[in-house]
């Protein structure tokens, strides 16, 4: 006999996710017959203070748009506003820029690998990883002054040159954290417990996947190569040797597998990147702030996150401040259009699991 | 996958060999963590430091941060008095604030940890509320500031190829270069505060920054009406006190407002440009005394507002001491003549070759005449009262300067000594040498005691002049014709005042030394001549104190018909001066007659 729909509304607290947002889920017992995201618990118009703000100040508004990776927002900014400009980035600055940029990502797998667990109940994992995500934040302390708002990388490099011994300390956590990692695998990859409940869950197939744009590791956890770095690389990428890796099923256990063999390139490309760092400056300045102008023109620049490929489209009037800034992240394809198709016939206690696999970041789709 | 998954089961447990393993987190309060050498915490202000410019206000995106009077803290010259205070409820710690205080004085310290049940509490002025943060900066300025330290240098003539003729040194800005200055100004105003006239400098300046000359010529005649002269040879009190100056060069406002009146290249393209409103003629006559720059503020102003104006000036050509005093190297005839042509043509009357009490007296004008404006300036020189002074060849500066500007011809000889530190010495000076004298300037005191311009100063030194500094003259030396052939003098040493001024020249006996020359120029000073109101029964009526005209706050006499303003008023004997004293006096004058 079939079961009287139920609604129900989960949120806007998730566990495991940053920011708050509500999806209000009609089911049969406990299984998901349809799914309606809604958002608006969130917004803060930060495209709209940025208008109101000028070159810099926008700046400092760009890192909050993710609270979980803060980075490859102050560098798309900072991309865009140097190629309206047309403004050169010294050498130096564009490898401590990707040398942060994978800190950020591995700061930030490990904050997902502990939602991915806190979502099945698996508490310990994400003890260990959130707490081993502090040695990284006391990289980006002592490089940038901030531990998770690090409002370091900006037109023209970046604010400050690396402290003495900075790379011999950063070298240190990436030892210490490969050999956790493999702790990791201990604790989750072999887990029954997370196989069972990933296998085969949050399934998004090819078909959908570039249907709703998917981007990322989601992506690539249905078999699709893409990567900005590689796409259309920046920085210094095209320089590095790294691999993009692909897994095949498109449910959370692929893309966590995407993701864990993401982490371990990151740190592959991090040693490469302070083996080759140039001398030199790390910043080429900008005029004073208060009367620095941006000629006529846009900008349209693509940045690759954890959760995938985050667009930045900047229009400047030729004026003192930013006449639009538009933030398109994955989130916002990923955690509103495609969560209530996946979210179909899966079961609920499943959602929190679904939503932290497909990088769900509140801030970011409200922006 | 199996039914049971052992593999599965047993390797999570593994996670038991981190059992006891000391954890990366800290027990506080038991440990307290020392925060990195270049954490953003709270702020601290080195109140010492700070000159309240308050551009981390200007800079903070949250308007966390606001400027405030301190108790105890004065605002002088260069210091507004007003200190940043911080509201930590607001602040996003980015500390922008920092990088764009010129000062230094703001930083952020290691210090994270503030917890209170009060909102009100998180208000701090940072420095006072917290004077142990000193010990604890980490974020400063030291390494990355994002003021522009450095100014776009003027060209110049090669000081060789100066001396050669009268042609101007200073060449000016082109648009690139000003564009660029201007945008090193962070509009702070504590320049609008320093300039007597209180000039809207940062608005012209950010004018000048955005492209819009025209509107920077607007803003700049708004209260002055000899602008050019202003930026070519004002005594610039504003970049003295200029924020990037305290770890930079000032900004050029100087070159700047030069470059701003240099784009209206006619009497007639000012005009058009400034397209100043001129009201119906209300009927009121004022008479002014001396076309110099109080008298053409004055004037300018006035009739501006609708008033009659006639200038009586005793010289061929207005501007005063800018026309007879500034060799035409700083400040060329034609561009003060352009400022003049467009003075009259807004309807100011000027009568030349009009000395009052000789050609008119002070009587008539003051008779058909709704208020009199005396501008007459210090036309006379302090003589140096030293023996032989009156020989042949000795003469005085401000003298030989006003012959010089009229196009006389003045005999000099080759050898010429100036006596005095000032800007009439250090002209005086740079003229003879443009006669191909050799020329040495005499000073009681240090060179850095000199009360000239110090670009003035450096650009004699650059053309060849001596300066002999602590040289204190005692006696002219002539020969039987009573022709001047040299000056002796006394070295002297510098003694500490003990009331605490500056050091003292004490002359050092036996140090007497003797200079050969064929001509000498004293240069120490000034004063008013009044002899057009001498014996008349104006004498009394304007009271007249230590050789200067004693006025209120609105510049009115003792008369209260009488304004007056200029080097006969103030002490600090500049043009911007004067010009403040027209523009107050014009102010004040238009009070008057509407009250009456």
């Amino acid at each position: 006999m079939r079961e009287k729909a139920t609604t129900l509304y989960l949120g806007p607290q998730h566990p495991g996710i940053t920011g708050n947002m509500m999806i209000r889920l009609k089911v049969e017992g406990d299984t998901i017959v349809k799914a309606t995201t809604e958002v608006g618990y969130l917004h803060r118009a930060f495209e709209k203070l940025q208008e109101q703000r000028n070159w810099l100040q926008s700046f400092t508004l760009m890192c909050r748009f993710c609270v979980p990776e803060t980075d490859p927002m102050e560098e798309s900014y900072a991309r865009a506003v140097e190629a309206i400009e047309g403004r050169e980035v010294p050498e130096r600055a564009k490898y401590i820029r990707v040398m942060v940029l994978e800190l950020a990502r591995l700061a930030s797998f490990m904050l997902w690998y502990g939602g991915q667990n806190g979502s099945l109940g698996l508490y310990t994992m994400g003890q260990w990883s959130v707490g081993d995500r502090n040695y990284i934040l006391d990289l980006f302390e002592e490089l940038t002054g901030g531990r998770v708002y690090h409002m370091y990388i900006w037109p023209g490099g970046v604010r400050r040159d690396l402290p003495k011994g900075f790379e011999k300390r950063v070298i240190k956590v990436l030892n210490y954290l490969e050999k956790r990692l493999d702790d990791y695998d201990d604790l989750m990859f072999d887990n029954a417990i997370f196989k069972k409940r990933t296998q085969g869950v949050g399934l998004v197939d090819k078909k959908t996947a570039i249907e709703h744009g998917v981007v990322g590791a989601v992506l690539r956890g249905c078999g699709i190569k893409s990567d900005i770095r590689i796409d259309d690389p920046y920085e210094i990428y095209d320089q590095l040797d790294f691999e993009v890796p692909t897994a095949e099923g498109g449910d959370i256990w692929a893309r966590a597998l995407v993701r864990r063999q993401e982490a371990r390139q990151s740190i592959r490309i991090i040693r490469q990147v302070i083996d080759q760092m140039p001398g030199g400056a790390f910043y080429n300045q900008i005029p004073n702030p208060l009367k620095w102008t941006l000629p006529k023109g846009d900008a349209y620049v693509r940045t690759e996150s954890v959760r995938g490929e985050i667009g930045l489209y900047l229009v400047s009037d030729g004026g003192n401040k930013p006449r639009r800034v538009h933030l398109r992240g994955a989130a916002y394809v990923h955690a509103v259009s495609l969560l209530e198709d996946v979210l179909i016939g899966e079961n609920v206690a499943d959602v929190s699991a679904i939503m932290n696999s497909l990088g769900t970041c509140p801030p970011e789709i409200e922006r | 996958m199996s039914f049971f998954d052992l593999k599965g089961t047993l390797k999570p447990l593994t996670a038991l060999k981190q059992f006891g393993k000391k954890p990366h987190t800290i027990e506080y309060p038991k440990v307290k963590k020392e925060a990195a050498d270049r954490y953003r915490g709270f702020h601290f202000n080195d109140l010492e430091a700070c000159i309240g410019c308050g551009n981390c206000s200007t800079i903070c995106q949250n308007a966390a941060i606001d400027m405030i009077h301190i108790e105890g803290i004065e605002g002088i010259n260069g210091d507004s008095g007003l200190r940043p205070r911080i509201d930590h409820g607001r602040c996003c710690w980015c500390a922008l604030c920092v990088e764009v205080c010129p000062t230094g004085s703001l930083s952020l310290t290691k210090d994270y940890l503030y917890v209170s049940d009060d909102p009100d509490s998180f208000l701090w002025v940072p420095g006072i509320d917290n004077p142990e943060g000193k010990n604890n900066l980490s974020f400063t300025s030291d390494e990355q500031s994002l003021n522009d330290f450095k100014r776009i240098s003027m060209p110049e003539l090669e000081g060789m190829e100066r001396v050669k003729s009268f042609a101007e040194v200073v060449l000016g800005y082109n648009e690139e270069q000003a564009r660029e200055e201007a945008s090193r100004c962070i509009s702070c105003g504590l320049c609008t505060e320093a300039c007597p006239e209180h000039m809207h400098i940062p608005e012209y300046i950010n004018a000048i920054a955005t492209g819009n000359d025209k509107d920077a010529l607007r803003i700049i005649y708004d209260n002055n009406p000899l602008p050019e002269m202003c930026g070519k040879v004002c005594t610039r009190r504003c970049e003295d006190v200029c924020a990037i100056a305290v770890r930079g060069e000032p900004v050029a406002i100087r070159w700047l407002k030069r470059y701003a009146t240099e784009t209206a290249i006619s009497s007639d393209i000012t005009r058009e440009i400034v397209n100043p409103v001129i009201k119906e003629p209300n009927g009121k006559k004022v008479g002014i005394v001396g076309a110099g720059p109080s008298g053409l503020t004055a004037g300018y102003y006035l009739a501006l507002r609708g008033y009659d104006v006639t200038i009586y000036e005793s010289n061929a050509k207005a501007g005063g001491a800018t026309m007879y005093g500034i060799p035409k190297y700083r400040f060329p005839i034609e561009s003060l003549d352009k400022q003049i042509e467009y003075i009259e043509k807004i309807g100011v009357k000027i009568h030349y070759n009009t000395t009052v009490g000789k050609d008119i007296t002070f009587d008539k004008i003051y008779k058909e005449s709704d208020v009199v404006f005396m501008g007459v300036g210090f036309p006379k020189a302090w003589t140096l009262g030293i023996d032989g002074e009156d020989a042949k060849g000795s003469m005085q500066a401000v003298n030989y300067l006003h012959e010089i500007n009229d196009g006389e011809e003045v005999e000099i000889g080759n050898k010429v000594a100036v006596i005095g530190g000032g800007n009439v010495a250090i002209d005086a000076a740079r003229v003879s040498k443009r006669y191909g004298a050799d020329v040495t300037i005499l000073y009681r005191r240090r060179v850095q005691d000199m009360p000239a311009d110090w670009e003035e100063i450096e650009g004699a030194e650059d053309e060849g002049i001596h300066i002999v500094p602590q040289a204190i003259p005692i006696k002219v030396i002539a020969d039987k014709n009573g022709k001047v052939t040299g000056i002796e003098y006394l070295m002297a040493e510098m003694v500490p005042d003990e009331r605490g001024g500056r050091p003292k020249p004490v002359a050092i006996e036996g140090s007497n030394k003797v200079l050969e020359i064929t001509a000498l120029m004293g240069a120490i000073g000034q004063q008013a001549d009044y002899s057009f109101i001498e014996g008349t029964e104006y004498e009394g009526k304007i009271k007249v104190e230590r050789g200067r005209i004693v006025v209120n706050e609105d510049q009115q006499t003792s008369d209260p018909k009488v304004f007056a303003g200029g080097d006969a008023v103030n002490r600090t004997a500049d043009a911007i001066s004067a010009i403040a004293d027209g523009f107050r006096a014009c102010k004040a004058i238009d009070k008057y007659l509407i009250e009456k």
